[in-house]
């Protein structure tokens, strides 16, 4: 086959050049490389890191192909409240997808291109290969973010998160923070306004704001944490015909790619399970809390404390959190047992983040990144029991 | 006494080509090798030169550090080379050797009667020490150390690898021989493992314990056998001997001589009629995968099996302690897409599109290929699923790569061997050498702890 030869001979051309990191990146995506095993075993399993995060995006493109949908559904049913009594009918539907792709597409594409261009250049700078770490980063990014997200800001953040969230530390799988979720922190706090807040969720709400024919979508969590009503059923919730970040809203396609990622063994069961059981446990309290009487309606955190414990698994991002962020296995604890007290923590915290913080009513953000720096710690504890056991099974020996 | 081990973690590999059970006598080889590096860390000086002559059990060489460690020739014949690597590090010993053996007499030594002294200085002198191993460091062992236990595992479990219960038998009367002696040796026990249905040789064994071992690989490594046993602790140390090297131990002490004779099992996709062999140590491979014959050219001729064993040419010898030779394609081919198109042709741990968890009976060919490049640590807990041994891998690797020696030893390098590792390095994402760093990690050790 001529592509074949032709590429390999441009391979031997580049080895050794500076260039050799970046034409291999493109080579290795179109033709599995060519290397044998030089030490050790001899055999080797199928899978690589380029499977392993290509099952990742695939996991993802049901919720963003979702995500496209519910911008477009969003923006016309908040001139049309009708739409929203029968969702299904008005959701999938071409102006819908149409609108939602003009808006999602290009936040992709500036997520990609502005993370692959700084990989490939750290590549070429520390003669590495391009990693495949950015390749679902670069998805989750758009997927989190509020649709009308100015492209520039999203292009700094990304440059911030890739370089500092990762590159600093020698890239992929040295990181300890998440980097897509270092990109949207670096969003919420140097430019809260966007990214809070009811007029950021909905396409054209922040365009329209002060004019007579303004909309406006507040998230279920917003209406919550302001002690308003929820105006949305709760198979609305599931299903993800809500206003929010673009991927984050359709519980039931997060829990399909959940399950898909537990069945490749590419997703940390441990760690899915594990926060789920954290988020009951902390909202199981707070609704005993408000059921001992201790919390009055008039509270502000009446609303929040006194929804239903398991309702808070279908509200604002914590699905995609569990699910695609937590699970990342670099920024995760690495150790079996530390991946069930690392899960648990982030249900927990990011519950009592969401009812406790009124300014900003998603919690799951930063209890992922709060328990990020906090695995290593709890993997040393873990090691450090194999290790006592190791020098008790010594001092039996010698007493 | 019998502690039974069973475990689940691991992975058995099923491959085209096992050796059928059907023994032949491969054709006498024109010249035999000997490569130092198989000896690790013991730098051998010379006590011939080239162009001297020698029998079947002389010395040839003898170890750097301890002049008593012998290595002797396995046929009689004239040393016609001393290959040089770079700094003039040896590399590789010719033997051209006689149409007929001549063998250094010792003499029978009873072993039932024999001190241990007696014992010990007749492996010494006849060659048979470097059959003996230890942990910590997975090294030849030190003759100065009595080991707390010695370990032997009869029953393979790596892939296409030699099946003993078929390559020992009849040779029951040398091991019982080699096992008594080497029960003087030690201040413990000699345990062997075996397969739970084995009705090989070692049923009925004096002077060991039996532990009969069933599970997935590798269960029949001897570190896994001696994790689950007694694992080494920080200050002691233990032997473990391969078991076809009992028997060539336990001939040297019934009839006096160093007999390098071995049943090896010729094994592999590419060889075309896959069988044992009768042959002896440091034969050129040629003799008997051309016997067999092979598919092709284009191949990787491994002395041992695929997951830990070394590779060799077609041109190449038999290494010293291997009893299997296994031939699998090279797979030096680009493959479209081959990163997200489904696989059905390869074995993997996960299900991210391939499907070998379809039917885990099913045997495959895979070739030297490492399916992808080189890359960070990025995937966790994949590791533990193919590894037994209470241990934390990943940690111990990375402690390794770090050069953290007070890691290391916390986290449990003296209990073991590369080996131990090569099923983590099968199932890596990222492609690491864990065998490697595992060896750089124990030479490390070695250097500065000893």
């Amino acid at each position: 086959m001529g592509l074949k030869q032709n590429l390999h001979k441009l391979k031997e051309k580049y080895a050794g050049t500076k260039m050799a990191p970046a034409f291999n990146a493109i080579h290795t995506f179109l033709y599995m490389p060519n290397e044998t095993t030089r030490s050790g075993s001899h055999i080797r399993a199928a899978d690589d890191l380029k499977r392993v995060m290509n099952t990742v995006i695939m996991a993802l493109v049901p919720v963003l192909i979702f995500g496209i949908f519910n911008t477009g559904y969003q923006h016309y049913a908040a001139f049309d409240e009708s739409m929203r009594l029968a969702p299904l009918q008005n959701f999938f539907t071409w102006d819908n997808f149409m609108l939602g792709l003009w808006t999602v597409l290009p936040l992709v594409l500036v997520s990609y291109g502005v993370g692959l261009a700084i990989e490939f250049v750290f590549a070429v700078i520390n003669k590495h290969e391009v990693e495949e770490g950015y390749l679902v980063t670069g998805m989750l990014v758009p997927l989190i973010v509020p649709v009308d997200i100015p492209l520039w800001m999203l292009a700094i953040a990304v440059a911030f998160g890739v370089i500092i969230g990762k590159e600093v530390f020698g890239g992929t799988g040295m990181n300890f923070l998440n980097p897509a979720l270092t990109i949207r922190a670096f969003l919420f706090f140097a430019y809260p306004t966007w990214m809070s807040g009811d007029k950021v969720w909905v396409h054209g709400a922040q365009e329209m704001a002060g004019q007579p024919d303004a909309i406006s979508g507040e998230t279920i969590l917003g209406s919550l944490a302001q002690n308003q009503e929820v105006v949305y059923s709760l198979s609305d919730m599931f299903f993800g015909f809500i206003p929010g970040s673009i991927g984050e809203t359709s519980t039931f396609l997060i829990l399909l790619g959940g399950l898909f990622l537990i069945f490749t063994k590419v997703g940390s069961w441990r760690i899915m399970l594990s926060s789920v059981l954290g988020v009951l446990a902390m909202g199981l309290i707070f609704n005993s809390v408000v059921n001992a009487g201790w919390i009055t309606p008039g509270s502000n955190f009446y609303s929040l404390m006194s929804t239903p414990f398991w309702q808070h698994l279908l509200l604002g991002g914590m699905a995609f959190g569990i699910v695609y962020m937590a699970t990342d296995p670099v920024t995760a604890a690495q150790t079996n047992k530390g991946k069930w007290i690392y899960g648990f923590f982030i249900g927990f915290i990011s519950i009592m983040i969401r009812v406790f913080n009124p300014a900003y009513p998603e919690g799951v953000m930063l209890a992922i990144l709060f328990m990020n720096v906090f695995a290593p710690t709890i993997d040393h504890y873990v090691v450090k029991g194999n290790i006592n056991k190791r020098l008790k099974r010594l001092k039996v020996k010698t007493a | 006494m019998s502690q039974d081990i069973k475990i689940k973690k691991g992975l058995t590999i099923n491959l085209i080509g096992e050796a059928e059970k059907n023994l032949s006598g491969a054709p006498r080889s024109r010249t035999f090798a000997i490569r130092p590096a198989e000896f690790h860390l013991r730098i051998p000086r010379m006590m011939l030169r080239e162009g001297d002559r020698v029998e079947a059990g002389q010395p040839i060489f003898h170890a750097k550090d301890d002049e008593s460690i012998k290595f002797v020739s396995p046929v009689s014949g004239v040393l016609t080379k001393i290959e040089r690597g770079a700094k003039r590090v040896i590399t590789q010993l010719l033997i051209e050797a006689d149409p007929q053996d001549t063998f250094v007499e010792h003499g029978a030594l009873d072993p039932k009667t024999a001190s241990a002294e007696a014992i010990k200085t007749r492996l010494l002198e006849s060659g048979c020490w470097p059959f003996i191993q230890q942990r910590p460091y997975a090294i030849i062992a030190n003759t100065e150390v009595i080991p707390r236990d010695i370990f032997i595992s009869g029953y393979n479990s790596a892939p296409l690898a030699n099946d003993l219960d078929f390559s020992l038998q009849g040779k029951e009367r040398e091991i019982q021989a080699a096992l008594t002696a080497l029960s003087k040796l030690t201040s413990g026990k000699v345990h062997v493992g075996i397969h739970k249905n084995s009705n090989g040789v070692f049923n009925g064994m004096n002077d060991v314990v039996i532990h009969r071992v069933n599970g997935p690989h590798p269960v029949g490594n001897v570190g896994t056998q001696i994790n689950k046993i007694a694992p080494v602790n920080k200050g002691e140390l233990i032997w473990t001997v391969a078991a076809q090297d009992l028997v060539i131990i336990g001939e040297l002490l019934l009839t006096g001589r160093f007999n390098a004779e071995r049943i090896i099992a010729l094994a592999g996709s590419e060889v075309k009629s896959p069988k044992y062999y009768r042959t002896k140590i440091g034969s050129e491979v040629a003799t008997f995968v051309y016997d067999s014959g092979i598919k092709n050219e284009n191949v990787r001729v491994v002395s041992g099996d695929v997951l830990t064993g070394k590779s060799v040419t077609l041109k190449g010898h038999l290494g010293y302690y291997a009893n299997t030779v296994t031939v699998i394609p090279e797979g030096d081919d680009y493959e479209l897409f081959g990163w997200n198109k489904p696989v059905f042709d390869k074995i993997s741990t996960t299900r991210a599109l391939t499907f070998s968890w379809l039917n885990p009976k099913k045997k495959y060919d895979l070739d030297t290929n490492t399916n992808g490049e080189h890359r960070a640590f990025v995937v966790t807990g994949n590791y533990e699923e193919v590894f037994p041994l209470d241990m934390y891998p990943l940690q111990v690797l990375k402690a390794c790569m770090v050069k953290d020696l007070d890691e290391m030893e916390a986290l449990g390098m003296y209990e073991v061997a590369p080996e131990d590792f090569s099923l983590t390095e099968f199932v890596c994402v990222s492609k690491q050498p864990h065998q490697e760093i595992i060896r750089n990690g124990l030479d490390l050790m070695y250097k500065e702890i000893g």
